[in-house]
Formats: C-alpha cells, sequence, structure tokens
C-alpha cells in the first residue's frame, strides 16, 4: 500500500476520477445482471468485488489524496461499491430463487403413494360404546364402579332380592362355580356392583356400572353366553320415578340425538318395585312409521319405540340388605344391554360378529361409533 | 299364556270393535309382556251345510271320493267334492265356498277335479286352523248346532286372534283366563264378570278321606266326587277350541276338563279314577327309597324333601308337579276324584327343578295361585263333567284348609305419589288399589305405617302416625290400610302397593325430573391409564377384539403348558357351555391366541391383535361363600369373606402379532413382526402408564425359550413377551415366529404414579460422547447399560445402545456394544476433563462387572 504522498497531484490519480469510477460500477452491474446462474455470478463477484478488483484497489489509492481530497473521493467510492454490492445481492436473490424453483420442481412426488408405517388400528365398538356411556354419566357427575365377573352368589341374587327358590332365579341362566354349593357363580348382571357400591360408599351414591356378564345361552345371531350391559344405580333422599324418567330420557338424548325420550311399560324385576321395561323413541323414524306402510322404518319395526332395557325404583328389601337406611333414602336402578344397543344403533346384524374376535369387525369402527 | 279373544271377551265386556292388537297395546301398558298377536288370516264365504245328497265314486288311484250336494241356505244345492267318509245324509258340515281364504293363505275356487266341478269343499279341523281334532274326517256339528247358511266363522268363532303373554314371576294370577281378564277389565274401565263367582254345591265334609300331614306345604286340599260318567264322550268342540288355541291337546273329556277349567281359572287340578284309589288320601314328604312312576311314564327316585300325595299303595304323585300312572283316569273310569289343592311355591319349585319337571301344574304352584280357588274349580270341575260327562256330582266335599288370610299392610296415604314424584291423589290411589282387588281403608288411629321393606323397624312417623282418622272412609286420610286379594300374593311391601296405583296411574303420566348429582370425581386413575393403554396400542396398529374367557386342556397343550404348570389350576365351572373348556381363563392368551387362529383361517396373516379381560387365579385355599341373611346389612366380617372367597381376578393385555409388521412395498423389502416388536409393545404399555420396568430373558411356555422377554416391576413380575415357540405357533395354525405379550395390567398401573412432578431442565450444551465395549455374549444389554448409567453418575443425560455386533473381529463367544452416551450439568458447561472422567467412571463399572474391554477405532 502506498503511504502519504504530499508531493502527488489528487487530480492525477484516475481510478478515482468520477468517470472512472462510475464505469468501473457500470461494468460490475452489466456483469452481474449477465450472470447466467450462480456459479457465473460467483466469478463476477471474484473480478468486480475480490481483493484484485478495480473497485477495491481504487479505495486503497484514496489514501494517498491529499487529507482536503480524501473526503470527495471516499464518498464516490463508497457509493459505487454499494451499488455493486447491492447489485450483486439483488441478482444472487434472483439466481437462488430461480435454482431453488428448479430444484423443488424436480424433487415432485406422488403423494398418493401408500407408505409401510402401519395403520392406525381400531378399538372394539364394545369398549367405545361403553366408554361413551360412562362419559355420559360422568359429565352429570356420577361415578363408575367396577365389580369382578366371578362373584359371590349372595351379591349376585339373595342381596339383590332374589330369593333362593323364586321363578326369577331360575330364569337368570346362571353359570355355576365348582364345586356346586360353592357359593359362587358367574354374574349374570352387572347388578352385584350396585350390591358393592351400596356396601362400600355412603349416599349419595351416583353410579354408572359397564361390564361383562354371563348366562348359559347359547351362541346365535341374537344370543350370546357373554355380553355387556350397563347398569345405573342412584341412591340418595327424595329420589323418585321421577328421577329416573328424567335420567334416561337425558341417556337417551345423549346416545341418540335431540328431541328424543324414554318410555317406560310396568313391568317384574325383583330388585325394584316399581319396575318397568325401557323403550326408546325410534332415533330413526321417530314414529313416523307408525301406521304408515308407505314409510316402513327397519330399526323399530315401524313399531316407534325400540326395546332397550329394564329400571325401576330400588325395591327398599335391596337398600335394606344392603344397609342403606330405607327411611331416608331412596333409589332407582336401570340396565341396558350394549350388544342390542349396536345392534340397533349402528346396525349390526348378527351377534356372532360381536363376539368372534375378526378384526374386520372392530376395524369398520376404528376409533368412533 | 296364550289367551283367544273371544274367551277374554266371554268375562270382559270389550268393545266390539277392539281387535287383539289394541288389547294387547293397553295390556302392555298395564304391564303385561305380551309377546304376539296371532292374527288369523281366515276370510269367508264360509258357511254351515246340510249334506242332502251323496254318491260314492270309487277313482283309479284307489280312492273313493263322495260327489255331494249341500243345502247352503240357497235355492239351489251346493255340490261339491270331498275325500272324507265321516258323515251321512242330513249331517251338518262347514262349507267353504269360492272366494274364501283359509288359515295359512289357501285361496278358494271352483275347480275341475275327479270329473266335475268342485264349488268348494267340506272342512277339517285342521283345514280351520283348529288343528288336529282326531276324527281324520270333516267337522261335523252337533245337530242343531246351526242351521243351513250360517256363517260358520262367527258360529265357530274361527277367526280369533290370541295374545301370547310372558307372565312375570310376581303376576302368577296372570296364568289364567279369569287373570288377564281382570287386567283387561281394569284397562277399559269396565266390570269383569269372574268365572270363580259359581256356586258351590258342596257339604264341605264326608268327601273322600284326605289327610295332610304337612299343612305348611299344603295348606288347602279339597276333594269332590263325580260318578258314572263316561269317560269316552267327546269334550264340547267349543272346549277342544279353546284347548287347542290355548296350546294343549285335546285327550278325553276328563282330562280336557281338568286343564279347560286350569287355563280357566289358574288352579291346576288333578283327577283319580277312584276305583283304583286304596284307602286315605295322605299328603307328606317322601321316604328314601320310595318311588313313583308318573303320567309320562317315567320312573322317579323320590326325594326326602319331595312332597307326595299318597294312598295306602304308596306314592300316587309328585304334589303340584305330576300325578301317578297308577291312579290316572282312563277311557274305562266311571268314578272321579277331583283334587284341588294349595301347595306351597317353594316346595312346588324346587320339586319341579330336583325332577327336571316343569309342568302346567309347577309352572303356576310356582307362581303362587289363588288359596281361594280350590273350592271354586272343584265346583267348575264337577259341574262340566256333570254337564259333558253325564256324571253325576256327589254332594260330599273334603276340604281342608290351614292357609292364613291375607294381611292387611298400613301405609301412608301418599305413598304411591312419593315414590312416583307424582300428583296422584288420595282419591286415584284408593281407586287403583280397589281395581286391582285390594280392600282399602283408613288406617285405625294408632296405627303406624309399615316399614317399606319388611324387617326393617317401623319408622316413628309421628307426625301422620298420630293422627285420628274416620275409621270407614278414606278421604283426607294419612295412613290407609290396605288388604291385598288373595289372588295377589306378591302384595307384602309399600312398595308393591306403589307400584300398582303408579302403573294404573300411567307412568307416562308421571314427570321427568333430572337429578342433580353431587360433584362426581370423573373416571380413576386406574379407569383412564386402561383408555390411554388402549388408545397407545390402536395408534401403533394394534385392532381390539373379544374373546370368550373360556378355556380348557387343550388350550394349555397347545400351549406347551408343562402339567404341574399354575396356570392349569383354574376356576372351573359346574355347567360349561361346552365340556371341553370347563375352566375360566388363567391366561389370556388361550383365548386371544384362538382368536388369532379364526382370524388367520379366514385369510389374515398380517395381524396385529389386542385385548384387556379379567384372568381368574384360585387362591390357595378356596373356601364357599356364605349366604348371609338379607334381613339387614351383612357385617363386615361377612361382607369380607365374601369377597375372601372369590378368585383373584386382575385385568390383563395381550397381544399377538402375526405375519409382516410391515409389508414389502415400493419403499424395498417388508419386514415381519417378531419378538422385539412384543417386547417394545410391552414397554409402551408399561411407559403409556408411566411405569419403567426391569427386563430380563427367562424360559417359559408359550414363548421361544430363548426369545421371552418377563417384565417386572420393583421386584413383582408382571407379564412376559417375546416369539413364540415354534410348536405354539404350528398348534394354533399361526404363521411361524408369531409374537405374544401378556402382562398384568392392574398391576403396572398400581405400581404408576399417581401423578407426576416436574423436574427442571438444562440449557447448557451437551456433551456427546459414545463407547463400544466387548463384553461375554450371554451378558444382557440392559445389564452393561444399567452398569453404565449407574458409573456415570449424576452428569449423565442419557445413554443408548445403538449397535451390537459379533464376529470374528472381537472373538467367539463375546459380543461388542455400542452406546451414545449424552452429558449435561445443570449449572454450567462441562469441561473436557469432567466428560472424559465420567465417562471413564462409566466404562469402570463394566470392567468391573462384566470384564469389558473398551474397542477402539
Amino acid at each position: 500500500m502506498s503511504g502519504p504522498n504530499t508531493d502527488y497531484d489528487p487530480v492525477e490519480v484516475t481510478p478515482l476520477h468520477a468517470e472512472e469510477v462510475e464505469r468501473t460500477r457500470d461494468e460490475a452491474l452489466t456483469a452481474f445482471s449477465g450472470a447466467a446462474d450462480l456459479a457465473a455470478l460467483q466469478e463476477a463477484k471474484t473480478v468486480h468485488l475480490g481483493d484484485k478488483s478495480p473497485i477495491v484497489l481504487a479505495n486503497r489509492e484514496i489514501g494517498a489524496l491529499p487529507p482536503q481530497a480524501r473526503k470527495e473521493a471516499g464518498q464516490r467510492i463508497g457509493a459505487a461499491r454499494k451499488a455493486i454490492n447491492d447489485g450483486f445481492a439483488s441478482r444472487l436473490a434472483v439466481l437462488e430463487a430461480e435454482h431453488e424453483e428448479r430444484m423443488l420442481d424436480t424433487e415432485r412426488v406422488d403423494v398418493t403413494l401408500p407408505w409401510h408405517t402401519p395403520q392406525l388400528g381400531a378399538r372394539h365398538p364394545l369398549s367405545l360404546i361403553s366408554e361413551q356411556v360412562a362419559d355420559v354419566f360422568t359429565a352429570l357427575g356420577w361415578d363408575v364402579a367396577e365389580g369382578p365377573e366371578v362373584e359371590a352368589e349372595w351379591l349376585n341374587f339373595d342381596a339383590l332380592n332374589f330369593q333362593p327358590d323364586h321363578p326369577a332365579r331360575q330364569m337368570q341362566d346362571t353359570f355355576f362355580v365348582e364345586p356346586a354349593g360353592s357359593g359362587k357363580v358367574l354374574r349374570t348382571h352387572t347388578s352385584p356392583v350396585q350390591a358393592r357400591s351400596m356396601l362400600t360408599r355412603k349416599p349419595p351414591i351416583y353410579v354408572i356400572c359397564p361390564g361383562r356378564v354371563f348366562r348359559t345361552d347359547e351362541l346365535d345371531a341374537t344370543h350370546t353366553p357373554v355380553f355387556y350391559q350397563v347398569e345405573g344405580l342412584v341412591v340418595d333422599e327424595g329420589i323418585t320415578l321421577a328421577h329416573l324418567k328424567g335420567t334416561l330420557d337425558h341417556f337417551v338424548v345423549s346416545m341418540f340425538g335431540e328431541g328424543l325420550e324414554a318410555r317406560l311399560r310396568p313391568n317384574f324385576f325383583p330388585f325394584t318395585e316399581p319396575s318397568a321395561e325401557v323403550d326408546l323413541k325410534c332415533f330413526v323414524c321417530r314414529g313416523a312409521s307408525v301406521g304408515n306402510p308407505d314409510r316402513p322404518c327397519r330399526t323399530c319395526g315401524s313399531e316407534g319405540w325400540i326395546e332397550w332395557g329394564g329400571c325401576g325404583v330400588v325395591n327398599p328389601r335391596v337398600l335394606q340388605a344392603n344397609g342403606i337406611d330405607t327411611d331416608r333414602y331412596s333409589g332407582f336402578a336401570f340396565g341396558m344391554g350394549l350388544e342390542r344397543t349396536l345392534m340397533f344403533r349402528n346396525g349390526v346384524e348378527d351377534m356372532r360378529d360381536m363376539v368372534e374376535g375378526d378384526v374386520r369387525f372392530s376395524r369398520q369402527f376404528g376409533m368412533e361409533i | 299364556m296364550r289367551v283367544p279373544l273371544s274367551w277374554l271377551r266371554e268375562y270382559v265386556d270389550l268393545p266390539g270393535d277392539v281387535t287383539g292388537r289394541d288389547v294387547a297395546e293397553k295390556l302392555i301398558r298395564a304391564g303385561l309382556e305380551v309377546e304376539t298377536v296371532e292374527e288369523s288370516d281366515l276370510t269367508g264365504p264360509l258357511v254351515v251345510g246340510k249334506v242332502l245328497t251323496y254318491e260314492n265314486e270309487p277313482q283309479k288311484n284307489g280312492k273313493t271320493i263322495r260327489w255331494c250336494s249341500l243345502d247352503i241356505g240357497k235355492d239351489e244345492p251346493q255340490w261339491v267334492v270331498c275325500g272324507a267318509h265321516n258323515f251321512e245324509v242330513g249331517d251338518l258340515v262347514v262349507v267353504v265356498l269360492p272366494g274364501a281364504v283359509l288359515p295359512g293363505g289357501f285361496a278358494i275356487s271352483a275347480r275341475k277335479t275327479y270329473g266335475h266341478v268342485s264349488n268348494g269343499m267340506i272342512c277339517s279341523s285342521a283345514e280351520l286352523g283348529l288343528g288336529d281334532d282326531g276324527m281324520h274326517g270333516i267337522v261335523v256339528l252337533e245337530p242343531g248346532e246351526g242351521t243351513p247358511g250360517d256363517d260358520a266363522i262367527e258360529l265357530l268363532s274361527l277367526r280369533d286372534d290370541v295374545l301370547d303373554i310372558a307372565v312375570t314371576p310376581d303376576r302368577g294370577y296372570c296364568l289364567s283366563i279369569r287373570g288377564v281378564a281382570r287386567e283387561a277389565a281394569t284397562a277399559y274401565g269396565v266390570e269383569l264378570k269372574d268365572p270363580a263367582d259359581l256356586t258351590l254345591n258342596g257339604s264341605g265334609a264326608n268327601g273322600y278321606p284326605v289327610r295332610v300331614d304337612d299343612a305348611e306345604a299344603c295348606s288347602v286340599f279339597v276333594t269332590r266326587t263325580v260318578t258314572g260318567i263316561d269317560a269316552k264322550a267327546l269334550s264340547p268342540r267349543w272346549m277342544q277350541k279353546r284347548l287347542l288355541a290355548s296350546g294343549m291337546r285335546p285327550i278325553s273329556i276328563g282330562v280336557d276338563v281338568a286343564n279347560y277349567v286350569m287355563l280357566e281359572l289358574g288352579q291346576p287340578i288333578h283327577t283319580y279314577d277312584q276305583a283304583r284309589l286304596s284307602g286315605e288320601i295322605v299328603v307328606r314328604r317322601a321316604n328314601a327309597g320310595e318311588k313313583l312312576m308318573t303320567l309320562d311314564d317315567q320312573t322317579r327316585e323320590l326325594d326326602a324333601e319331595d312332597l307326595l300325595i299318597t294312598d295306602d299303595s304308596g306314592p300316587i304323585g309328585v304334589a303340584g308337579v305330576m300325578g301317578g300312572a297308577s291312579t290316572e283316569i282312563s277311557d274305562a273310569t266311571t268314578d272321579v276324584v277331583i283334587e284341588a289343592a294349595h301347595f306351597d311355591p317353594i316346595v312346588i319349585a324346587r320339586a319341579s327343578r330336583r325332577h327336571k319337571l316343569s309342568s302346567e301344574a309347577s309352572r303356576r304352584f310356582e307362581r303362587e295361585v289363588d288359596p281361594n280357588l280350590p273350592r271354586y274349580a272343584a265346583q267348575r270341575v264337577a259341574d262340566l263333567l256333570a254337564e259333558y260327562a253325564g256324571g253325576t256330582i256327589l254332594p260330599d266335599e273334603t276340604v281342608v284348609d290351614t292357609h292364613p288370610k291375607p294381611a292387611p299392610v298400613t301405609l301412608r296415604a301418599d305413598h304411591a305419589a312419593r315414590v312416583a314424584g307424582a300428583v296422584i291423589t288420595l282419591d286415584e290411589t284408593v281407586r287403583h288399589l280397589t281395581s286391582v282387588g285390594c280392600t282399602v281403608e283408613a288406617a285405625a288411629a294408632d296405627a303406624v305405617a309399615a316399614p317399606l321393606a319388611a324387617g326393617v323397624h317401623a319408622p316413628a312417623l309421628a307426625e301422620v302416625g298420630a293422627t285420628t282418622v274416620g275409621s270407614t272412609h278414606v278421604e283426607g286420610a294419612d295412613l290407609l290400610t290396605v288388604t291385598p286379594p288373595s289372588w295377589r300374593p306378591d302384595l307384602r311391601d309399600p312398595n308393591d302397593f306403589a307400584e300398582e296405583a303408579i302403573r294404573l296411574f300411567g307412568f307416562d303420566n308421571v314427570p321427568s325430573v333430572l337429578p342433580a348429582a353431587p360433584g362426581g370425581q370423573g373416571l380413576t386413575v386406574s379407569q383412564r391409564r386402561r383408555r390411554r393403554v388402549a388408545t397407545a396400542l390402536v395408534g401403533a396398529g394394534l385392532t381390539e377384539v373379544v374373546s370368550y374367557p373360556f378355556t380348557g386342556d387343550a388350550d394349555f397343550d397347545a400351549m406347551g403348558v408343562p402339567a404341574d404348570d399354575v396356570r392349569r389350576t383354574t376356576v372351573k365351572l359346574v355347567n360349561p357351555i361346552s365340556d371341553e373348556e370347563p375352566s375360566m381363563q388363567t391366561t389370556l392368551l388361550a383365548t386371544l391366541l384362538r382368536t388369532a387362529e379364526r382370524n388367520v383361517g379366514r385369510g389374515a396373516n398380517d395381524l396385529a391383535i389386542f385385548q384387556t379381560g379379567l384372568v381368574f387365579l384360585p387362591k390357595a385355599e378356596t373356601k364357599p361363600a356364605p349366604l348371609p341373611s338379607v334381613a339387614q346389612r351383612p357385617s363386615d366380617a361377612e361382607i369380607q369373606s365374601l369377597y375372601d372367597a372369590l378368585p383373584d381376578q386382575p385385568l390383563h393385555v395381550g397381544v399377538v402379532l402375526t405375519g409382516a409388521l410391515t409389508p414389502t412395498g415400493w419403499w424395498g423389502k417388508g419386514r415381519p413382526a417378531g419378538w422385539a416388536d412384543a417386547v417394545q409393545i410391552a414397554r409402551l404399555i408399561a411407559s403409556v402408564v408411566g411405569v419403567e420396568p426391569v427386563v430380563k430373558n427367562v424360559e417359559l411356555a408359550p414363548w421361544h425359550p430363548g426369545r421371552c422377554a418377563e417384565f417386572s416391576v420393583e421386584g413383582t413380575v408382571v407379564g412376559h413377551a417375546g416369539e413364540l415357540h415354534p410348536k405354539v405357533c404350528q398348534a394354533f395354525g399361526l404363521p411361524a415366529r408369531s409374537s405374544a405379550v401378556e402382562l398384568d395390567l392392574d398391576a403396572l398401573i398400581a405400581a404408576g404414579p399417581e401423578s407426576i412432578t416436574a423436574h427442571p431442565f438444562s440449557s447448557y450444551p451437551v456433551a456427546k460422547e459414545d463407547v463400544a465395549l466387548i463384553v461375554p455374549a450371554e451378558v444382557a444389554a440392559a445389564d452393561v447399560q444399567a452398569a453404565l448409567a449407574e458409573g456415570a453418575g449424576e452428569l449423565l443425560e442419557s445413554v443408548r445402545l445403538f449397535d451390537v455386533y459379533t464376529g470374528e473381529q472381537i472373538g467367539e463367544g463375546k459380543k461388542s456394544l455400542a452406546f451414545a452416551l449424552r452429558f449435561r450439568a445443570p449449572d454450567r458447561t462441562l469441561k473436557e476433563n469432567e466428560v472424559a472422567d465420567a465417562r471413564q467412571a462409566a466404562v469402570q463399572v463394566t470392567v468391573d462387572r462384566f470384564g469389558a474391554v473398551q474397542r477402539v477405532g
């Protein structure tokens, strides 16, 4: 680098002439805009912005000027350098964008192709519907109660007012556990969970009990020896049949849609008095098929109502056997078969599909019912 | 119970235009389970005809037909061809004319047959839908039963709807036309013409001698005697028709009358041939070794608990269940002894079960029969025998009656309204209770309401108990005294009466009120985590299935479970669905592998299934479960012994993987599911519930002895995972190298944290170090990893195995394990020497413990 030279005539330093600086700048800008690709631009950058480039060399000459001339020359060179740098940067941006666009274009794929990571499996619809029922009632503040499947006969029958030789006890087609007289059975309904709830909890009791139960039926299109039920039990002060109806109406709407309701028909169960069968207003035809042969309904058989389960006011004898003060408390209970619910709610036609474990059955449902 | 509408109409004045369906609808609303309504598809014209002439005409096919002319009330005779010969000129017959449709949809038209045009036909009983009457020919009416041209459909009540009612155990009285008629009368608000309301003409004494030794089991025993009957007489056609419509076959006048009265009134009847009885009838329990041949010709060994009807010859009937063959009435019988008795429901139920003999009589006695009926029923039988079999009724009558009168129950006058949560006025309550046959009075001033459940000490009810009310009318009464009718022994508790009032008030009229529960706590931790396990497994591509929990030796054999394995000790059923599968599963895999087998058999080779379910593990000592009293809450000790008697029933989760995990495709070669996938799924389940299990190699059926991982938590084994033994795959027809998992989900969840506490994490840089260690081949990678973690100390953030190598370079019997270690301090950037020291300390533990050698380069 040249040191200061006071004898040197600044006007005679050619590279710092205004015209010369402009020319250098214009040459650089022309070269950049003429670069066809990133490699050519890099080459032009070396020529016009590199260590040996005219503008850099010119810059070095500024020091040789007398101090009074340096400012003007510095400004001139600085402006030119900025213009060249800007020219480079804008061309670089253009070329990079073009490059990226070309590259992405070559990377196009067929997004419809399959892939090998495992597909989503499926829940069994009986599990899904149990959980949905549980959710309806936990949202009301109820608890989900559970119990064992091999159950004490006392809890399955006696505690629920099924007396030892009463025909109702014989109607249940019970599996007995060896040895005969062991006092143990496969529970014939989820009702022993009600007894367990009353024996272990203090009122107010609001529980829903989904579970697997057993009766000695042969498997066919509408029967299975192993099936699922859900039962509800409430024991509280001042509980009435009206509360049972209100709960069932809410349950029907939650499971089948707005505007539907439950209907009670008197019946007999040992553990409730009064007892009733629960019908559900047909959620498909909403009664429009009744007496209307032009609009038959497969779901309800044009009856307008679908048989759903049983219910009633808890028989005070049941409360008594389970240690609930019958002067103070009353209760209601209801129960439904979940297979049957799936059959009419989701159009399952054959009970066997639900128990044979064919994956194709579960897979139809995935994670929703 | 089958109820012909025409029979019902005899006792209930139903509106003329109601159909079987209408009545069924009303009865259903009143609480009877009407299962079906059979509606006749018969349409006329069907008329009474009088045979004017007939010609026998032999045919080429060997048959002889009759070419008949009939008077059907028109100017010209009707000419028809008939194949039957059981009629003569002048007989009245039933003629179906062209245009009619007979039951079963048989349309009748004039047609050419046997060289004539037959304008209709003469009908048999079966053709009219009355069933086979055993006549082997056409129906011949009694002289005067009709006149030619009469509508035979109306005359013979041919177009009758039949209601089939499933009678619930509390409504025994509805196993009779009388009982159903009572419900129908109430439902339509009309009077009941009680068929039991008939004149008794017995003397109440001197009947056939009877001694009842067990008055509790037999509280009423009535006999009447009818002499000189013609046992060969045919039952009247109307009776046969009703029996057939009710599902019973007419047999003989003696049997038919007994059955008819049972259907009509609900009182089972037994008839004896007096000539075959010897000495006094004694009702007693059986003696050891006694035998009886019952009417179905089976010889039955009697149990000491059986209640018997006996005479000097020994047992002549199992009371209330079935009579004996030796005293049965026959065609030769002339004198009949009629038995109408009341037996204890439990005694009959047990005998019926013991002898596996459910009869029309036992079904009724089990549900309890009106104890006031026997004298009326015996009278009715005697009347019918006298009228249709030509017998003479003796005035002598035996009446043993020790049955207690129905006890009155005092209850709050507003009890029904309180149970219903509806406004049911006192008037309505009284009206409804009265209509079911109760006697209702205002309670005496000092009465106390019955406890809600019998056996509970009566509440003081001071606010109502002391109220003075009139004694003869119930208006304004606070307490009612209600006496149930004799046919409703099920009405005992205040709620029983409430049910009657509410069902007649109408369940539809009860309002709908959603009760407000106190705040709940949502799902329990266990319930929540079970759902998450299932969701995670589905996310991993597994499909949930269900299967029956029944198993047997064949399953254990197929699984290669050794003879002395604890899993073969099972809870067994007395009455399994299949004798091959008498046990409840002790492992989910027994049934899950069968499910896998079924799926593979249906063409699903690549299978990833799971199931959750209980397994049933007998306790070391099995005790029977007690049956404590239901009069009060069992003691805590009794409740505990109920629970203790049950087997352990933990919830397990099982998984079976077969075939390819990933298929071969455009991405390259597929990968079979293997032992490592099974182990990984087990690890996944553990991590979902927040548990870090200890894993080690073990040998256990049904897994491959070298490829089975045991999972344990805090020293307790919680399950296994790995590849199935080749023989097991073969036995279940699964693809080779299928794998399986079974974990005790309850135990895993119990070992999980109640909740998670957050820890701070460092924002200083990580230092990464790799280390390769040569160890003996049998050393488990997990153990080496644990040793590294132990030695590396607190600075270690994570350690991960990333390579396993065996080969010549490191020598036989050895393997090289490469681990990536990450170090980080919570409060500073680590210095090089700190990291080197920690790494060295980690390696040193493996050197000391396993003789590990660091592999360099």
